[in-house]
């Protein structure tokens, strides 16, 4: 049993990812204009085609290659030093501090708190025809499993292999994958809860819904 | 207030909104008097203090009437551009129902249509002759644009519409019956899904340019591509206040001023475009690109103009009598037939011909209308061939005919008859030898000790001979001095590390040697390492671009451009051999004001087609890049679509093999016309091949593209292309596509 209280505060005592930005290979660095405490934004577009902001520029052979920030955050330290200075690869250049969002946190939480059952490799995957009766009919989060259970078809190229249940016995409390499209090796399929457990996820993800403020810029 | 003042008064309330809208910011006093005085009649009748409001309503609209004549000579282009669009201008349907005499919808109704925006139908016309009435069918193909119905969308075809309209000039075509195109459009919608708006238009083209029926074209609003789509006509007729052109004036205006995506061109700018464009009627009948203009009224046509539908009506039977007139043999009666029809007072509704013709009548048909469009625009491009050189062509040209009508039209054939009897006896010869010798054969395979030569080719080292495997090339990209490290585009994904300059350059063929990404190379490159070396012999050199519309600038930038990269036009044109397999080739450069095609490149191509026909030899395009029609030429750039491809269906039907290969960025015009319209079409990896880029779909679709969209691999799977080629494997895959497309003597027919 995990201490709801407890991992949340943990979040809360350091509510954002540290992403590092470290020089790819050997080269001189130019730093952009950025300073400690600027916002810089990830990969932008529907498709994340525009490159977020740039950090710095890293030259090796005349070829100046520009590095961009990974993701959405505020710059909590900037090498100011390295300015013009040749580097090996690997040297830390940046370290940005991207705030957790609501739902990041949420699924964290999440991902701690549940039995994730994972896709043993690459199909597509749908809930055996009484299961997804079940999961229709019921009541979310009502619908319980156990080991060695036949919930699932695993379909390759339309050939569908029944797939069972492994792990400890409880409610199905969330579903990971969508009819009709693959899924790669290791990915959830559903997170399983005790039903004892289940009371204490709902209130904690009440609390996370609450209590937890997005920074926005 | 009657009703009937009401109504009356309801339609100059219309011509009052129509003017403002046509002429925003300008001619104001006209307007501002107008509307005074229609507020003043429009306040007296309704308090009924007006003695005789009738008369008074006729000197207002005689008022509107006069200061519309007034305001019609001073037109600007622009303004031609804002009635051609405007929701109040005629369209298809009116036309439809006031022209014709009686009309059903075969390609859909209303909203429920594969594409609104193209109107299909069959329509039929009652003439008199004498006291016997008959009746003619036709079928009319034309954009629609609904009066500014939203699901027409304007009149911009989607690419299932365009082939909706194919599909319906091969009916008629069966049917016998002439089609009107009615060509109301600003442009196509352009999408990549299948058939692809561009591919959907080279097919179009392509039919159109050997349709065995009449075809008369009436153009309205000609926006490039989408008029193109259903354009190539016997006789094209342009309404007065119409514009026909290569690219809207706001596109021009776009391009012109540089302007990234998104943002808006001044209005100044696109005025000084539509102006410098040459984009009306007028124009376009100086330049000989429409036979006829009709005279709309004042301000253009709306829908109750009913004397312009009259006229229009005799106009479009004028048309299609004198095209069907055109293809009788007997000069006399065509020419006494055509003076009658001519005639401005002749009334073409008592005059009946038939429209249907006779097999030999229409051969004759589409050979005439094939000529037109060859003879189309030889003016707009600069021809630099010294005189006599011109003469010794021409002669050549004249005395090489006969002999090559005898080489190939009577030996060959014969020929062929005789090596196949030949042939029939070698293999029974043969078949008996083998037999007669099959005892002998086996008593001495037992005797002999020879190696297998097939253990010797499995356990020895294989020998790079192999022609696809040359390690040198024997041009290399200057590029090959650079001094840096480059990093492939693709090295996010797929990891790649930095290449070496001189390595790329030189040796890997500019090929990233980990993704295999094609960095964009010279034209040079491929004229040097893909043909024989020594073996490329350049024609028409002389044919330079121009400017033929003197728009402002353009001059100094072509000058510019020539001394850039020391070629004269976009285009190049050669005689080259892979092997020791002839072929004439025709290069369009990116290098050159970005690939685009004008009336130089257009001829340039022309002239290749033919050379091609005439020496029977296969015909290469090879694209280096090319950006769509150089639209500061205007209609003579667009004109090279219906020409371009004219050519090249006279050359296929004549038994060429025609193949495309696309380099780089090839992109709208030629890429919708000559160039996709070959039934080979391949690719070099890394490039993209499309309609229009990504900054005017989004800007006329209003939609975002996803990255990679017009990738050559896309126009693989939507089945555009047939293959993708490494570029150091070109060699190797033309000579294997020339040797298995064309048969032995490359010249399959």
């Amino acid at each position: 049993m995990i201490n709801i209280s407890q991992l949340l505060d943990e979040i809360k005592s350091s509510p954002y990812n540290e992403i590092v930005i470290s020089t790819p290979h050997t080269g001189k660095i130019t730093f952009a204009d950025i300073k400690e405490g600027d916002c810089v934004l990830g990969p932008q577009g529907i498709w994340k085609h525009q490159p977020g902001t740039q950090l710095a520029t890293l030259e090796r052979e005349r070829n100046f290659k520009p590095i961009f920030a990974p993701d959405k955050g505020e710059i909590s330290l900037v090498h100011k030093k390295l300015e013009g200075l040749f580097a090996e690869a690997g040297t830390e250049l940046v370290v940005l501090r991207h705030m957790l969002t609501r739902d990041e946190v949420q699924r964290m939480i999440l991902q701690k708190a549940l039995h994730l059952f994972r896709a043993p490799e690459r199909a597509k995957y749908y809930f055996t025809p009484e299961a997804d009766k079940k999961i229709r009919a019921s009541e979310t989060r009502t619908m319980t499993v156990r080991n060695g259970m036949e919930l699932f078809i695993m379909s390759r190229m339309k050939r569908e292999v029944p797939l069972h249940y492994s792990g400890p016995e409880g409610v199905i409390y969330e579903i990971y994958f969508k009819y009709n499209a693959n899924l790669e090796i290791g990915a959830p399929l559903i997170g399983v809860c005790s039903p004892a457990h289940l009371p204490v996820i709902q209130d904690m993800i009440a609390r996370v819904q609450t209590e937890w403020f997005e920074k926005t810029e | 207030m009657d009703n009937n003042i009401e109504k009356r008064l309801q339609s100059l309330r219309d011509r009052l909104a129509y003017l403002l809208d046509i002429f925003p910011g300008k001619h104001r006093s006209s307007a501002a008097l107008l509307e005074e005085k229609l507020a003043d009649f429009t306040a007296y009748a309704g308090s009924d203090a007006l003695e005789d409001s009738y008369a008074d309503l006729a000197n207002l609209e005689d008022l509107f009437a006069y200061v519309e004549r007034h305001l019609e000579n001073e037109i600007s282009p622009m303004d031609k551009v804002r009635i051609v669009r405007h929701p109040q201008r005629i369209c298809l349907r009116d036309i439809l129902e006031n022209v014709y005499d009686n009309f059903t919808e075969v390609g859909g109704q209303d909203e429920h249509s594969l594409d609104p925006s193209m109107l299909i139908a069959r329509a039929i016309v009652t003439r008199r002759r004498g006291k016997k009435a008959y009746t003619q069918s036709v079928m009319v193909i034309g954009q629609e644009k609904g009066h500014g119905a939203e699901f027409r969308n304007g009149g911009s075809v989607k690419p299932w519409g365009n082939a909706k309209a194919l599909q319906y000039m091969s009916v008629a075509e069966t049917e016998g019956i002439p089609v009107h195109c009615y060509i109301f459009t600003p442009g196509s919608y352009p999408v990549e899904d299948y058939p692809g708006a561009g591919q959907q238009i080279a097919r179009n083209i392509y039919y159109m340019a050997g349709l065995r029926v009449p075809v008369v074209a009436i153009i309205s609003e000609g926006g490039s591509g989408g008029a193109e789509a259903i354009g190539l006509a016997d006789k094209r007729l342009m309404l007065s206040h119409g514009y026909y052109s290569v690219i809207s004036p706001e596109g021009a205006a776009a391009i012109e001023g540089d302007l990234k995506t998104g943002a808006r061109a001044t209005s100044e700018l696109i005025e000084h475009c539509a102006n410098n464009l040459k984009i009306t009627a007028q124009d376009n009948l100086k330049f000989g690109y429409i036979d006829r203009i009709i005279q709309e009224p004042p301000l253009g046509a709306r829908p109750w103009h009913y004397d312009f539908y009259r006229s229009l009506r005799q106009e479009v039977l004028r048309a299609t009598d004198e095209v069907v007139i055109s293809t009788r043999n007997i000069p006399i009666f065509r020419g006494i037939a055509l003076s009658r029809h001519r005639s401005p007072d002749a009334d073409l509704d008592n005059l009946h011909i038939r429209w249907g013709i006779p097999a030999t009548a229409k051969t004759r048909l589409v050979l005439r209308r094939q000529q037109k469009f060859l003879r189309f625009s030889r003016q707009a491009a600069r021809d630099r061939r010294p005189f006599l050189t011109k003469q010794v062509v021409a002669f050549y040209d004249w005395i090489s005919k006969p002999w090559i009508s005898f080489k190939y039209d009577f030996y060959r054939k014969h020929q062929r008859q005789l090596k196949t009897i030949i042939e029939e006896i070698h293999n029974e010869w043969e078949m008996l030898k083998y037999r007669l010798l099959s005892p002998w054969r086996k008593l001495t395979k037992k005797l002999s000790g020879r190696t297998d030569s097939k253990a010797k080719e499995l356990t020895a080292l294989s020998t790079w001979a192999g022609d696809a495997r040359r390690r040198k090339w024997n041009y290399i990209s200057p590029r090959y001095k650079i001094d840096r490290t480059i990093t492939c585009p693709n090295s996010d994904s797929y990891g790649c590390l930095d290449l070496w300059g001189p390595d790329l350059f030189a040796e890997f063929a500019g090929v990233c040697s980990h993704c295999g990404y094609h960095f964009p190379m010279e034209p040079e490159w491929y004229v040097k390492n893909v043909f024989d070396a020594g073996s490329t012999f350049e024609f028409n050199s002389e044919i330079e671009a121009g400017n033929p519309l003197d728009f402002p600038g353009f001059s100094e930038r072509i000058d510019k451009d020539q001394a850039k990269t020391g070629a004269k036009s976009g285009c190049m044109t050669f005689e080259a051999r892979i092997d020791n397999i002839k072929m004439v080739v025709v290069m369009l450069m990116g290098t050159f004001r970005g690939g685009s095609v004008g009336a130089a490149e257009g001829y340039k191509f022309v002239e290749a087609a033919a050379r091609a026909q005439k020496q029977r030899m296969p015909l290469l395009s090879y694209v280096h890049g090319t950006a769509g029609i150089r639209i500061q030429e205007g209609t003579h750039g667009v004109i090279q679509m219906p020409r371009c491809t004219v050519a090249v269906r006279r050359y296929i039907e004549s038994g060429g093999l025609y193949m495309v290969l696309y380099d780089t960025n090839s992109f709208a015009g030629p890429v919708a016309s000559f160039l996709g319209c070959s039934p080979y079409q391949f690719a070099v990896r890394s490039s993209n091949i499309g309609f229009a880029g990504p900054g005017v779909i989004k800007e006329t679709t209003g939609t975002d593209i996803p990255p990679k969209y017009h990738r050559s691999y896309r126009a693989l799977s939507r089945g555009h292309i047939q293959a993708i080629w490494d570029r150091r494997q070109i060699r190797a895959n033309l000579k294997q596509a020339l040797l298995t497309i064309g048969g032995r003597n490359l010249y399959y027919r």
